[in-house]
């Protein structure tokens, strides 16, 4: 294994791709050598071109559509798909081709996803990718760029962080570690999208960043990506006389970013067309999304401008004659964007739940409320006990506080590139921390909004090794296996279920956790299922604590785990008493084992990714 | 120091005469370049320069398809141009205009480096020393004597200081500047 000599960041998101690096030799303290890597792709049939951001999109052309010579990319031989800007174009005329959001599908409980489920609505004749090989198409890309770029230093030989939402669950982390180790990423560690923001603020202040912030505070960072939001609360803290930062909390996954917003906005402007008798096909649709996402931005950007027009572009030659012609109000975009999706409410305002309903139709399950401001009531309503026990912070927050009270925020996504929505969503934010009279949070300046993720990623490659500070905090969950409750039973109705503790809150990574007293049965031969469960408001939960009962706000079903005992030595069908075991990789994933009461060999505890549960 | 017995005048012309064709003939500037680190020409390379074809090349076609192709694709210039525009209102015509320029803006930005070729305002007086770059500078009116020249900035011209062109794979088609689009 030869030394890395960059630690290279991936933000492998929903709808794009970054890729930045840090020169670990040029480096040094606070004096960081860091770019980002542009990406080449496919931009047109024949025609490749540089670009920072890699759409997270991948077309799975007909035979005929493409000629082999017109995929070529600068390194290797055409492939029979392709990824990036040409995919994205292509899929808007075609979108029974086209693979998009690979990575909420990726943490879809609903699905399969090692099966060839995508593009959903695909004819027969297509051979479909599942959410898995997607990613990994996607990294690949990012591979050969790199080594394209860097022929002395491949990636495969580099540090390699690569970011996942906070909200990713155990299963959707092992996943996306699957898809980078098939890619050829072999030093890899997993760091959570907001983390990499904070990470991001903390190299652009070039050291500056222990005057902006003291103990007690209490950093909320906001991400609101293409297509997910992802909140995270992480406090600063004082050891040994130096700040430290320890994540204390993460949010739900939420699948609800400025993709969204795009396409509400469309919708709006695309009824008043309706009103007028002019119906839009797809491709027309797709053209008003792209000029209301441009509309947008110049109506929240300057608030002197009322209206502005958007234009949808005949689809033949005709041009003029075709053009259909309409305009943005500011009134649209303040009912549909402000109002829809950043609602003034208060503190104890909660999103309408989506009922757990049987999955009848295969599709992303989107938040069902589209207020973002009453999702981040909920996460901070949520983790009001996020700092109790933690050192320095005790009696900080009142006691009749009904939320945790940040005191300063960091914003994150090509969202808040609207001035207009960052102040809203800190004007709310502020409305509800003086009704309980608390100091209005500041805002930490210095945001990158598409690039941030990734180039903070890169950072973390270096700080990890001992060159810069560090965020603390470990699994921001604990996570238990529902046992049998020892109840008698009762005719007619399913036994009760209890939760046993197999791994704490705040496991770091590189660590394992104790093995718990109780014993569950595996069958030899036969694949045993254990519903399992997480929680992230639990901090005070050790291995072998048993809940008997909890709060639907308090502990979250994952999906199952399956452990299956290998027949040698043992007779099919024996029941052998294990142990649930839990270590966090060094990867930064969970791994669970299960542990005989004799003898030294352990099996390992897969999660159970086919979406049958 | 030259202890050449040629007028100051002599020598400052006949710079200057060398100075457009060494622009101008690639030959000459070559045998310029040969006397300037000291080699003497031979009688017959000085006939063979002299008998050089002023050289005019055939720049290749391919970026300039290639650029038109990209103002068509995001601008749909060749659309608009191939329109009878007789045809329309100014409003029909305007909401097209609309896509063009924001489509090619955004061309022109993300593959030129555009820049002015004078940094003045226009309107402003200037005045050209002696030895003024002639290909970036286009003298227009009253244009007598000997420079410095005086005059008023009318445009301020454009300069391009860096283009980068996606690359191309070999047999691309450059002159398909917009395949058709058949739906199925």
């Amino acid at each position: 294994m030869s030394e890395a000599r960059y630690a290279v960041g991936i933000d492998l998101g929903t709808t794009h791709c970054v890729m930045a690096a840090v020169d670990l030799i040029a480096s040094d303290r606070d004096e960081v050598v860091e770019g980002i890597e542009a990406i080449p792709q496919l931009t047109a049939p024949g025609s490749v071109e540089e670009r920072t951001l890699l759409p997270s999109f991948l077309y799975l052309p007909h035979p005929d559509e493409l000629r082999a010579e017109d995929r070529i990319l600068p390194w290797g031989e055409p492939q029979p798909f392709v990824v990036g800007e040409l995919a994205r174009a292509m899929g808007g005329r075609t979108p029974i081709r086209l693979v998009a959001s690979a990575k909420s599908w990726l943490c879809h409980p609903g699905v399969d996803r090692r099966a060839a489920i995508l593009p959903v609505e695909a004819p027969e004749e297509v051979a479909r990718v599942s959410p898995l090989q997607a990613s990994m198409r996607y990294l690949e890309h990012l591979r050969a760029a790199w080594d394209d770029r860097h022929p002395d230093a491949p990636l495969a030989d580099q540090d390699v962080v690569l970011t996942v939402p906070a909200s990713f669950d155990p299963a959707a982390r092992e996943l996306t570690a699957e898809a980078a180790a098939a890619a050829g990423l072999s030093h890899l560690v997993l760091l959570e999208e907001p983390q990499a923001a904070l990470y991001h603020w903390i190299l652009a202040s070039q050291g500056g960043w222990r005057k902006q912030v003291r103990v007690g505070d209490i950093i909320l960072v906001i991400d609101l990506g293409g297509g997910t939001a992802d909140f995270s609360l992480i406090a600063v803290t004082e050891r040994d006389g130096s700040l430290e930062l320890v994540r204390v909390a993460v949010g739900d996954h939420i699948l609800l970013g400025g993709d969204n917003m795009d396409l509400a906005l469309a919708h709006a402007v695309r009824a008043k067309l309706a009103e007028q008798g002019v119906q839009l096909d797809p491709w027309q649709l797709q053209a008003l999304t792209h000029g209301c996402r441009a509309a947008k931005e110049t109506l929240l950007g300057d608030a002197t401008v009322e209206t502005v027009p958007v234009v949808v572009p005949s689809r033949g030659s005709r041009l003029i004659g075709g053009t259909l012609r309409t305009e943005l109000t500011r009134a649209e975009v303040t009912q549909n964007l402000v109002e829809g999706f950043f609602p003034v409410v208060a503190a104890a305002a909660r999103p309408a739940s989506r009922a757990r309903a049987a999955l009848t139709k295969i599709g992303l399950p989107y938040a069902q409320d589209a207020a973002m401001t009453r999702h981040l009531a909920a996460f901070l309503g949520r983790q009001v006990g996020a700092t109790r026990d933690l050192e320095g912070f005790a009696g900080r927050l009142p006691e009749a506080a009904t939320f945790l009270h940040p005191t300063a925020v960091l914003f994150n996504g090509g969202v808040f590139k609207a001035p207009s929505l960052l102040a809203r969503t800190l004007e709310v934010l502020n409305g509800w921390l003086q009704d309980e009279h608390a100091p209005p949070a500041r805002l930490l300046e210095g945001a990158d909004l598409d690039l941030a993720v990734a180039r903070g990623a890169a950072y973390y490659g270096y700080v990890r090794r001992g060159r810069g500070v560090r965020i603390r905090g470990g699994t921001a969950r604990a996570y238990y296996v529902g046992v049998e409750s020892a109840m008698p039973a009762v005719p007619g109705m399913e036994p009760p279920i209890e939760a046993l503790c197999i791994a704490p809150f705040g496991m770091e990574e590189g660590t394992s956790a104790a093995l718990p007293p109780q014993e569950v049965g595996l069958v030899v031969g036969e694949p045993v299922r254990f519903r399992f469960f997480g929680s992230s408001v639990r901090r005070a939960d050790h291995v072998g604590t048993v809940l008997e009962r909890w709060m639907p706000d308090e502990v979250e079903e994952l999906e199952e785990i399956e452990a299956t005992l290998p027949t040698e030595e043992r007779q099919s069908g024996e029941v052998v008493p294990v142990r649930l075991h839990a270590a966090v990789t060094e990867v930064g994933t969970l791994r669970l084992e299960a542990v005989p009461r004799i003898g030294t060999e352990t099996w390992k505890v897969e999660f159970d990714v086919r979406g049958e549960g | 120091m030259s202890d050449s017995s040629r007028s100051f005048f002599a020598r400052l012309i006949l710079a200057l005469r060398a100075f457009n064709r060494t622009l101008r003939d690639r030959a000459f500037a070559d045998g310029v370049a040969r006397l300037e680190q000291g080699e003497l020409p031979e009688r017959a390379a000085a006939v063979a320069v002299a008998e050089a074809k002023p050289p005019l090349r055939e720049p290749p076609p391919d970026s300039a398809l290639q650029l038109l192709a990209l103002l068509q694709r995001e601008g749909r210039l060749i659309d608009f141009l191939e329109e009878n525009v007789g045809a329309y209102s100014d409003a029909e015509i305007g909401g097209a205009a609309r896509v063009v320029h924001e489509g090619c803006h955004k061309v022109l930005h993300e593959y030129l480096r555009l820049e002015p070729a004078r940094t003045e305002a226009e309107g402003a007086r200037l005045t050209l020393a002696a030895g003024f770059d002639a290909a970036t500078v286009r003298l227009t009116g009253n244009v007598v004597g000997q420079p410095p020249f005086t005059g008023t900035l009318m445009h301020r011209g454009w300069r391009v200081t860096e283009i980068k062109l996606p690359k191309l794979a070999e047999g691309h088609d450059v002159r398909v500047l917009a395949p058709a689009e058949v739906e199925l």
